[in-house]
């Protein structure tokens, strides 16, 4: 296993794992306001994740939205609708290169880089490795910035 | 003396009090007073019902005052004194207790302690209550003639509607046409009317309607006085030309060497140093502008000592040579005119936010256009003659890409109100550019198509349908040059992709402000105003149109940005508001101002350096206060840096407001 | 010996970057200051913690922070110095953050009571605020002896100097500080666009694809707009617009290959600094010698 793990084509991850109707349907069983893990990502973020209009900016400006399964604009209506899940599932919040854009950009001042991380931080507080420290390329040639900035965004 | 013999009648407000309020409750402590002849409650106390109620209550309990419990003063207060009135009760006997907005709407979720609140308020109210003072309004004379500030189409209207009413109408305008940001356009949503096709009869009309004065290239000095006697200075900026004399033949224009960016084409044409507004102007005079013809910036140096004249040295005078009637003099012909007026009107109209305000939208470059410069283009009478071509290099674009929302919705970096016009004309842009390059492909980048108006939907779905303008829902987020196109970096949020498209040109939908300037005036006017330049109603929904200073009316985008529908509506309703107020022979005036007690007054004139209004003097024989029943609008700042209660507001004295608190303060 | 400024390099300079360190040391020395590096620094996190309930983040750039405080009362400067634009945000932001929150700050003195409480008063600057605003351009134009008159230069700033907004060196959307300075040094500038997009980061690390793409589209551009090198200053910039033309030249025909540089060393150049121990071109995967060979 290479360096480079997340060589999945994009569209496919949460796609797979999907079984044939549910993709196109969402069904709201509680109330988004009211979901603890949607609270979980406000918390840990600070950002009140409800006051996005989607105007889609964060998208249209983001260097890594090209190679993301879920626009960034979408992140903050799945959340909208409760469907944390889906999230989880998605590789856009590991593909966020934490680049501050879309922070700066956002007529209504949330920083979604703050909850991309959220959204790791879920998964990283259980103690999930999303790279492997001990199994990285071109460790002879990598600055030390690039491989201390990755282990901090991707392992717990 | 004090009353005795109180009625108050609790309003259930449907169920906006009610619902919280246990209005039967309320009724029952308040029934306990000694000083209360009757406490009951109304479903609705503003409904005929209710005022009768009230009427037919006075008369049956014999009441000597009446406090009603209900929402705020600035919607009822005046209904229910005239209910009391009518009733034999002098109306200022009459008190509000608002416990619609101050108990029950923000302790919905605590009903009982509301209904503590509300108790308190309205025992609060009595205590003020009693001792007040039987009342008569103040009447002050009126001068017969309004001032409309701003000549733009809400202004013209305004001006036009009054004159027509046989008022004597003075229009002041700071640009040397009429005409305002409506007469820059190129054509006009949903109807596609060229304005130069229907703005041009009225602006002919304000300039030979015998009732109207017209000032342009003039502004507003100073404003003095109040309701029904205002005085005003206003200054006419100098134009070295005498326009008794001016024909406005051209001729002038043509020899004039000097080429600088025009103000009316906003920097899309040029114009000479001495210029006439544009083809169509009213008044159609020419002007020189001192801060670039050469002749006039040469005798400034030498004025300023800064340049020594050779002798014998001829100056450019090359319009003033061709000029046939002679009127040409380059005197500086400013001047301070004076004028009375009953009424103002203020329609100062809007601005919208330079492209270059967003540079990550490519705003620096020539070919970024903000849209009132791109309806220069379209404008059959524009620099283009209505065929757009880009600024830097006059290629007439194969493609073209309009951004909706540009600082607007944008509390972070722009202004946080939709600027509400812009969806409707750039949908109207977008389809005048395939009207001029039918095989142009335009881009329309929105987030929202907000069509609201009559008509207005369908021109949006015409545009779809027959026009085939490419509609694409995501905001963009960057745009910049490679090679010799503008790459728009956008999204469609619908599908969930990341959209590119390379064009000619880019029109940036940028919000719209108030005018600039218009915080100055209103600062002169003494009206509110908000930080975008938002001159601020006195009711968001029921007085659009008035501000707090008696007989100053605000008209069209100067208030909120507007369509040209809405802009003549109100400049219509402004003149008919001002109309009323002039077709009295004598204004009637609410006469809880600041009175003086001379025997206590020390004349040390604190207060007369807080009234905003001037409306306090020091006497200087006696060494007192005095104040101007016609300029005191009973606010109360004298009466607070007043050092020993001399000076006080009548109804809102001392010993009320103290026990009132009194009551308000004791702990729950 | 010149004023003596406090320093703070950072792992990466002490390493790969030796490029960046040598050309900055080297051309303040010409300016006439000192910079001694920081005693005992440790790594600043390379990327700032964004989660509000967790201080782990903060805390290394505070305990620099607060040998900053010790040793700048020693020599009498407030000032401290970073030139990697990861270093510089970081140092940066945790400071703003523990003023902004001052139970953070409490938290984290509590915590380090081995250290002394940080008080606030260390102002950390990147070379480059530090050249306008305490050097200032005219005087850095007294001491070009090389101007770089005919180089064609995309200044590239990348995220961290602009953003988050706090931070921001100048005008995030369009910034002009390296620009100016290029400018003095009597470079060429181009407008470069993508001046302020993101290189895509440390996903070099396990997407290196994804950032073959962000390099073959940010060199692409400079190269359309004219440029003859990109110039930065920051050391995971360079590394992904440097050695990732390697993928990109693989994948994308069209690809041409260009030069990455620090701005320090184009500063070293037009100061006469060219010897191989400043400028350090082997560590450049594309090497620069040839671009620059006519001011070398």
């Amino acid at each position: 296993m290479g360096a480079c793990k997340v060589h999945i084509p994009i569209k496919s991850i949460s796609i797979q794992n999907l079984k044939v109707g549910e993709m196109m349907k969402y069904t709201i069983k509680k109330d988004p306001h009211k979901d603890e893990r949607v609270q979980e990502i406000i918390d840990i973020s600070g950002q009140n994740i409800f006051s996005c209009y989607q105007c889609g900016r964060c998208s249209s400006g983001c260097p890594m939205a090209e190679f993301m399964d879920i626009l960034p604009n979408q992140v903050f209506m799945f959340l909208q609708e409760g469907d944390v899940d889906t999230l989880l599932q998605a590789k856009t919040p590991w593909i966020c290169a934490a680049c501050f854009t879309c922070t700066v950009r956002c007529p209504v001042g949330l920083d979604l880089a703050a909850v991309m991380e959220a959204i790791r931080e879920l998964q990283l507080r259980k103690n999930y490795d999303y790279v492997d420290p001990y199994n990285v390329e071109e460790r002879d040639i990598l600055p030390p910035i690039a491989l201390v900035s990755n282990f901090r965004k991707f392992t717990p | 003396m004090a009353m005795k013999r109180i009625g108050v009648f609790i309003c259930h407000c449907g169920r906006n009090i009610a619902g919280t309020v246990d209005v039967k409750k309320v009724a029952e402590e308040i029934g306990k007073r000694e000083d209360v002849a009757l406490a009951t409650t109304y479903i609705f106390m503003c409904s005929e019902p209710g005022q009768k109620l009230i009427e037919e209550s006075v008369k049956k309990y014999n009441l000597d005052g009446v406090v009603v419990a209900n929402c705020s003063p600035t919607l009822h207060e005046k209904t229910m004194r005239n209910a009391a009135a009518r009733g034999g009760l002098n109306p200022y006997r009459v008190e509000i207790a608002n416990i619609r907005e101050w108990a029950a709407w923000p302790h919905e979720d605590n009903p009982e302690a509301a209904t503590r609140k509300a108790i308190r308020i309205i025992n609060a109210t009595i205590e003020k209550l009693k001792a007040n003072a039987s009342l008569e309004p103040i009447e002050v004379p009126v001068v017969r003639r309004a001032l409309v500030i701003g000549g733009g189409v809400a202004g013209i209207q305004a001006a036009l509607d009054l004159a027509d009413a046989g008022i004597e109408t003075i229009l002041v305008e700071r640009e040397p046409s009429i005409g305002g940001n409506m007469f820059r356009l190129s054509e006009t949503f949903p109807t596609l009317d060229c304005p130069q096709c229907i703005l041009t009869p009225k602006m002919n009309d304000v300039a030979q309607h015998p009732n109207i004065k017209l000032y342009t290239y003039s502004e507003v000095e100073s404003v003095e006085g109040f309701m029904g006697n205002f005085k005003v200075k206003i200054r006419k900026k100098a134009t070295y030309v005498d326009w008794d004399k001016c024909t406005g033949c051209g001729e002038c224009l043509r020899v004039c060497p000097i080429n600088v960016d025009s103000e009316f084409d906003l920097r899309m044409a040029k114009r000479k140093a001495i210029y006439i507004a544009n083809e169509q102007a009213v008044p159609l005079k020419a002007l020189i502008d001192e801060n670039t013809c050469i002749r006039l910036q040469f005798e400034k140096k030498v004025k300023e000592g800064k340049i020594k004249p050779k002798k014998n040295v001829k100056i450019c005078s090359k319009c003033a040579d061709v000029c046939e009637p002679n009127a040409i003099h380059f005197q500086n012909n400013e001047e301070i005119v004076e004028e009375e007026v009953g009424s103002i009107i203020v329609a100062t109209g809007f601005e919208v936010m330079p492209a270059e305000a967003f540079p990550e939208l490519g705003g620096k470059y020539p070919d970024v256009l903000n849209s009132l410069q791109f309806e220069r283009l379209l404008a059959p009478s524009g620099p283009t003659a209505g065929i757009p071509r880009r600024p830097s290099d006059g290629k007439v674009p194969e493609s073209i890409a309009f951004v909706h929302c540009v600082g607007s919705r944008d509390p972070q970096s722009g202004v946080p109100y939709c600027s509400r016009i812009c969806c409707m004309y750039t949908i109207k842009q977008a389809m005048l550019v395939k009207h001029a390059l039918p095989s142009t492909a335009v881009y329309d980048f929105y987030i929202d198509i907000r069509s609201n108006g009559k008509g207005y939907e369908e021109f949006y779905h015409r545009a779809k349908e027959e026009y085939g303008v490419n509609f694409i829902r995501g905001k963009v987020s960057k745009i910049y040059k490679v090679g010799d196109k503008y790459r728009v970096q956008g999204v469609d949020t619908l599908t969930g992709r990341i959209v590119e498209v390379d064009v000619d040109m880019v029109i940036l939908a940028t919000a719209a402000k108030g005018s600039e300037g218009v915080k100055d005036l209103a600062k002169k006017l003494r009206i509110p105003y908000d930080e975008w330049g938002w001159l601020k109603e006195t009711h968001l929904k029921l007085k659009p149109l008035e501000t707090p200073v008696g007989g100053v009316f605000i008209a069209g985008a100067a208030q909120f940005v507007k369509d040209i529908t809405d802009s003549v509506s109100q400049g219509s309703g402004a003149a008919a508001k001002a109309m009323a107020l002039l077709s009295k022979p004598q204004l009637e005036k609410e006469p809880l101002l600041a009175k003086v007690d001379p025997e206590i007054c020390a004349g040390c004139g604190r207060c007369k350096d807080q009234c905003a209004y001037g409306a306090i003097s020091i006497d200087p024989v006696r060494h007192v206060a005095v104040v101007n029943e016609a300029l005191c609008e009973g606010c109360g700042a004298c009466s607070a840096n007043c050092p020993t209660t001399a000076i006080q507001v009548v109804n809102f004295k001392k010993g009320q407001i103290i026990r009132a608190v009194d009551v308000l303060a004791e702990v729950f | 010996m010149g004023k003596k400024i406090m320093f703070y390099p950072g792992c990466t300079l002490k390493g790969v970057a030796k490029n960046l360190e040598d050309s900055t040391i080297e051309s303040a020395r010409i300016l006439g200051y000192d910079f001694v590096e920081l005693p005992n620094w440790t790594c600043c996190g390379a990327v700032y913690g964004l989660a509000q309930d967790s201080v782990k983040f903060t805390i290394a750039n505070v305990r620099n922070l607060i040998k900053a405080q010790q040793y700048g009362k020693e020599i009498g400067d407030n000032r401290l110095v970073a030139v990697c634009s990861m270093c510089y945000n970081n140092l940066r932001r945790a400071h703003i953050d523990v003023m902004k929150n001052r139970d953070k700050l409490h938290t984290l003195n509590i915590f380090m009571d081995e250290e002394p409480d940080y008080e606030g008063n260390i102002n950390v600057l990147h070379y480059l605020q530090f050249l306008k605003d305490d050097v200032g351009f005219d005087n850095i134009a007294k001491k070009v002896k090389t101007p770089l008159k005919g180089l064609k230069v995309a200044p590239y700033y990348g995220c961290l100097l602009l953003r988050p907004d706090e931070v921001a060196i100048d005008d995030r959307e369009d910034p002009h500080i390296m620009e100016n300075l290029l400018k003095t040094l009597g470079a060429e500038v181009v407008d470069y666009p993508l001046k302020n997009e993101c290189c895509g980061s440390y996903h070099t690390v396990d997407k290196r694809e994804y950032v073959a793409e962000r390099t073959y589209k940010l060199v692409s551009i400079a190269k359309e707009v004219g440029a003859d090198v990109i110039a930065t200053s920051c050391p995971l910039c360079f590394f992904n617009l440097d050695r990732r033309q390697e993928i990109a030249k693989q994948k994308h025909g069209d690809f041409e290959h260009m030069p990455i540089v620090y701005f320090t060393q184009l500063m070293a150049i037009a100061f006469g600094l060219k010897s191989e121990d400043v400028l350090h071109f082997d560590r450049h995967y594309i090497s620069p010698r040839e671009v620059l060979a006519p001011w070398l």
